[in-house]
C-alpha cells in the first residue's frame, strides 16, 4: 500500500486522525500566505481556511476507488483524501515534487490512486465529469459512486442545472456537495441567488436534497454518508448543501473587506476544529496537552514539508512538453 | 480483406459505430435524439436495438452536460462517443472540451487518457441559414491535447470514425452534413490513421489542398481545369500530415489551399505558412488560399451557392495562377465587392 493510500486509511478508520487531518490543513494553509510573499507561490490561490470539516468528513466516509471531482479551492479536499503535504504544496510552488510535476499549480491538484480528479479551475467544470464517472459505474456495473464538490456560486452556472437534470433521469450514482462558503468570489451569496437555501434548487430535478452543517464533521460524515449509501444501492443521486464559511478572503489578492463587520467573527464561534476538539475532548479521546501537541507536531511537520518543497528542483524544459497527448497505439 | 460495400456517407457511420461497439463494450453512443429517433440525419440508425438504451442514450439539450459526462465516463474506462447535433451547438459545451477533456492528461501528470469522440455535422449548402451552416473547426484547432478531423468521403467517414474511437485522446470529428446522402465504395478493412492526409490525385503542376466538402469542389475544378493537379484531402487538421502535404509542395513548387471556412483565422493559413516558411527558395509560385468570404454563411440560395468556393471558381483560379504567376482575385474582390 503506498503512503498516501494509509494516510487515506487513517482518516477512513480513526477520529484522532481524522482531527490531526483537520489541524494538517489549517497549519498548511496557513503557511501559504506567507510562502507567497517570500516568492516561492506565483499566480494565486485559495485557501479553504474554515471548510476543513467538509474535506475530512467526505474522505473518512468515501472509499479510494470512488471518485471525486473538486475545485480550484482544493487543497483541503486532496490533503483529506490523502494526497502527501509535498504533492500538494510542491504543486503550488511549481516544483517537480508536486502531484502535476509542477506544471499544474494550485488549482489543479490529482491523485487517482485516492479517486481525486484533477480540480478544475472553471466554476462547474467538474460537474459533468462526476455525472460522468457515475455514468462508467452505472455502464460497468460497480458499486462505487462520484462526488462532485462545488461552491454556492457554481449553482448559478448552466453546468449545475444541466449535470442534475442529466443525473437525475439517468439516475447516476453520484453525490453532488455544494459548500455553501456564502461568498462567490466577492460577493455575497444573497447579492447573486435569489434563495438562501441552495439545496433546495434540486427540488427542481426531483432529487433528493438537504443542508448539514458543514463546520460539524459528525454532521458531515452522517449526510454523506445517507447519500452515498442510496447512490451504492442504486438510489440515484443526492444534493447535499454543506454550510461552512470562507475564513479566508477569495484568492491571494482579496482581503474580503465586504464582509459585514462581526460575520467573519461569528463563525468562528464555530470554528470546525474547535468544535471537533469539543466533541473528542468529550468522549475522552483527546485533552488539552494531547491537543497541544498535536498542532506543535504538526508545525515541525509542515516546516519540513516546506524545507523539503524549496530543495526541490524546478521542472525540466521538456515537461513542458509532456503528458499532452497518448504515447501512440494504433488499433485495438 | 473486408469487403467492399457501396454505402451513403451516413451509413459508414453507422457501420463505423456498430463495428466499434461490436468489438468493444465499453464503446457507447450519446446525443440529442440519438436512440429512439435514430439520429436527425441517420447516423444511429438501428444502433437503439441492437445495443440497448445502456449504451445508446438519448440526452436533454445539454450540450455541456453530455459532453462533460463523455469527459468523465472516458476517464473511468469507458469511449464515449457524443453526437453534438450541429457545431454551432458546441459552443456552449466548449470548456468541456477545450478546456477539461484536452487537458486532463497534462493535469493529472500523465496518468489519465480521455479516448472519447465528439461529433457534430458542420458546413453550408443545405439552408440552415447562418447558425447552422459553418465548419468552425477554427474554433478547436489551436487545442494541444486535442484532434480534429474532418471525413470527405463514406470511406473516411468509416476508417476516421473508427480510428477517432481507438483513439486514446478526446478526439473531434467533423462531418460535413452535406456528405450525409454521398455514396461511395467502403472497404471496412482499410485503415486511415488520424493524422495521415489523403493523395487522391498524382499530379505536377499544382499541389491543392482540400477539407471535407471543398474535396468534391477540388476534384470538379481540376477536370474542368484540364490542369495537372495532384489533390490531397488533409483528413486531419490537428495534427496535420506536414510530410505528405510538403513532399507534394516540394514536387509541385505550387500550393492551393481550398477551405469552406472565412479568408482570417483559417486553418489554411497555417499550411500556407509553413510550405512557403519552410520550401521558400523550391516554390514556383506563391501560395494562396480560397476561402469564403468574411461574411456568415447567406440563407438565400444564390447567395449560398456563391459564398462557399465554386468548382468553377476554383478552376479559374488555379489556371490564372499558373498561366499569369500571381495570386488570382477573389470572386468577391473581382465584383468589387468589400
Amino acid at each position: 500500500m503506498s503512503a498516501e493510500l494509509k494516510r487515506r486509511k487513517a482518516v477512513q478508520e480513526d477520529a484522532v486522525a481524522q482531527y490531526e487531518r483537520m489541524i494538517e490543513i489549517r497549519e498548511f494553509e496557513e503557511q501559504i500566505n506567507g510562502l507567497f510573499a517570500a516568492g516561492s507561490i506565483r499566480g494565486t490561490t485559495h485557501l479553504c481556511l474554515g471548510q476543513e470539516a467538509l474535506a475530512v468528513g467526505l474522505a473518512s466516509v468515501l472509499r479510494p476507488t470512488d471518485i471525486v471531482s473538486a475545485t480550484y479551492r482544493g487543497h483541503g479536499i486532496a490533503l483529506a483524501l490523502g494526497l502527501s503535504p509535498e504533492a500538494v504544496l510542491g504543486e503550488i510552488m511549481g516544483k517537480t515534487i508536486g502531484c502535476c510535476g509542477g506544471v499544474g499549480g494550485s488549482m489543479h491538484l490529482s491523485n487517482m490512486e485516492l479517486g481525486l480528479l484533477p480540480t478544475s479551475a472553471i466554476i462547474g467544470g467538474g460537474m459533468p465529469v462526476a455525472a460522468g464517472a457515475a455514468l462508467s459505474f452505472q455502464v460497468r456495473k460497480t458499486d462505487d459512486v462520484a462526488v462532485a464538490v462545488f461552491g454556492d456560486g457554481a449553482t448559478n452556472i448552466g453546468a449545475f442545472h444541466e449535470t442534475l437534470n442529466l443525473a437525475a433521469i439517468w439516475n447516476l450514482p453520484v453525490i453532488f456537495i455544494c459548500d455553501n462558503n456564502v461568498y462567490g468570489e466577492y460577493s455575497r451569496i444573497n447579492l447573486t441567488t435569489p434563495l438562501e437555501d441552495l439545496h433546495m434548487r434540486a427540488d427542481s430535478y426531483k432529487m433528493p436534497h438537504f443542508s448539514l452543517d458543514g463546520m460539524d464533521i459528525g454532521a458531515v460524515q452522517k449526510g454523506v454518508t445517507e447519500a452515498v449509501n442510496r447512490a451504492r444501492s442504486g438510489g440515484g443521486p443526492t444534493l447535499i448543501e454543506a454550510k461552512t464559511y470562507r475564513f479566508a478572503g477569495h484568492s491571494r489578492a482579496d482581503q474580503a473587506l465586504y464582509r459585514p463587520e462581526g460575520e467573519l467573527e461569528k463563525w468562528q464561534k464555530r470554528d470546525p476544529i474547535k468544535v471537533t476538539e469539543e466533541s473528542l475532548v468529550a468522549s475522552g479521546a483527546l485533552n488539552a496537552d494531547k491537543i497541544a501537541k498535536i498542532k506543535s507536531d504538526m508545525k515541525t511537520t509542515i516546516e519540513k514539508v516546506v524545507a523539503t518543497c524549496q530543495a526541490s528542483p524546478e521542472p525540466s524544459l521538456a515537461s513542458m512538453f509532456q503528458n499532452i497527448f497518448t504515447p501512440a497505439k494504433v488499433g485495438r | 480483406m473486408g469487403t467492399t460495400t457501396p454505402m451513403r456517407f451516413r451509413q459508414a457511420i453507422v457501420s463505423a459505430l456498430a463495428d466499434e461497439m461490436r468489438a468493444d463494450s465499453t464503446v457507447m453512443l450519446f446525443g440529442e435524439d440519438v436512440a429512439e429517433a435514430e439520429g436527425p440525419f441517420k447516423t444511429s440508425e438501428g444502433l437503439l436495438t441492437e445495443f440497448g438504451p445502456l449504451r445508446i442514450r438519448d440526452t436533454p439539450i445539454s450540450e455541456m452536460g453530455f459532453t462533460g459526462a463523455a469527459v468523465g465516463a472516458a476517464i473511468m474506462g469507458m469511449k464515449p462517443v457524443v453526437e453534438i447535433m450541429f457545431m454551432e451547438f458546441l459552443g456552449v459545451a466548449l470548456d468541456q472540451l477545450v478546456t477539461e477533456a484536452a487537458k486532463m492528461r497534462y493535469l493529472s501528470n500523465g496518468k489519465l487518457s480521455v479516448p472519447m469522440v465528439v461529433r457534430a455535422s458542420v458546413g453550408s449548402g443545405l439552408g440552415f441559414g447562418c447558425q447552422h451552416s459553418q465548419t468552425l473547426e477554427n474554433w478547436v484547432a489551436a487545442t494541444p491535447g486535442l484532434k480534429v478531423v474532418c471525413p470527405s468521403d463514406a470511406q473516411a467517414a468509416y476508417s476516421l470514425m473508427r480510428a477517432s474511437i481507438q483513439d486514446p485522446d478526446p478526439v473531434m470529428i467533423l462531418e460535413p452534413r452535406i456528405l450525409y446522402a454521398e455514396r461511395g465504395d467502403v472497404d471496412t478493412s482499410l485503415v486511415l490513421p488520424i493524422g495521415k492526409a489523403r493523395v487522391l490525385r498524382k499530379g505536377s503542376d499544382i499541389t491543392v489542398v482540400a477539407l471535407g466538402q471543398m474535396v468534391n469542389v477540388s476534384r470538379s475544378a481540376i477536370e474542368k481545369s484540364g490542369l495537372d493537379v495532384e489533390l490531397i484531402d488533409l483528413a486531419t487538421v490537428v495534427p496535420w500530415d506536414r510530410e505528405t502535404v510538403l513532399t507534394s509542395v516540394k514536387k509541385t513548387g505550387r500550393l492551393v489551399v481550398v477551405e469552406e471556412a472565412p479568408k482570417s483565422g483559417g486553418w489554411g493559413s497555417e499550411i500556407v505558412a509553413a510550405a512557403t516558411s519552410e520550401l521558400f527558395s523550391q516554390l514556383k509560385g506563391a501560395p494562396f488560399r480560397i476561402t469564403t468570404p468574411d461574411v456568415p454563411v447567406p440563407y438565400s440560395g444564390v447567395l449560398e451557392a456563391r459564398f462557399v468556393p465554386t468548382a468553377d471558381d476554383v478552376a479559374r483560379q488555379l489556371t490564372e495562377s499558373l498561366k499569369s504567376g500571381t495570386t488570382p482575385k477573389s470572386w468577391w474582390e473581382l465584383e468589387g465587392l468589400k
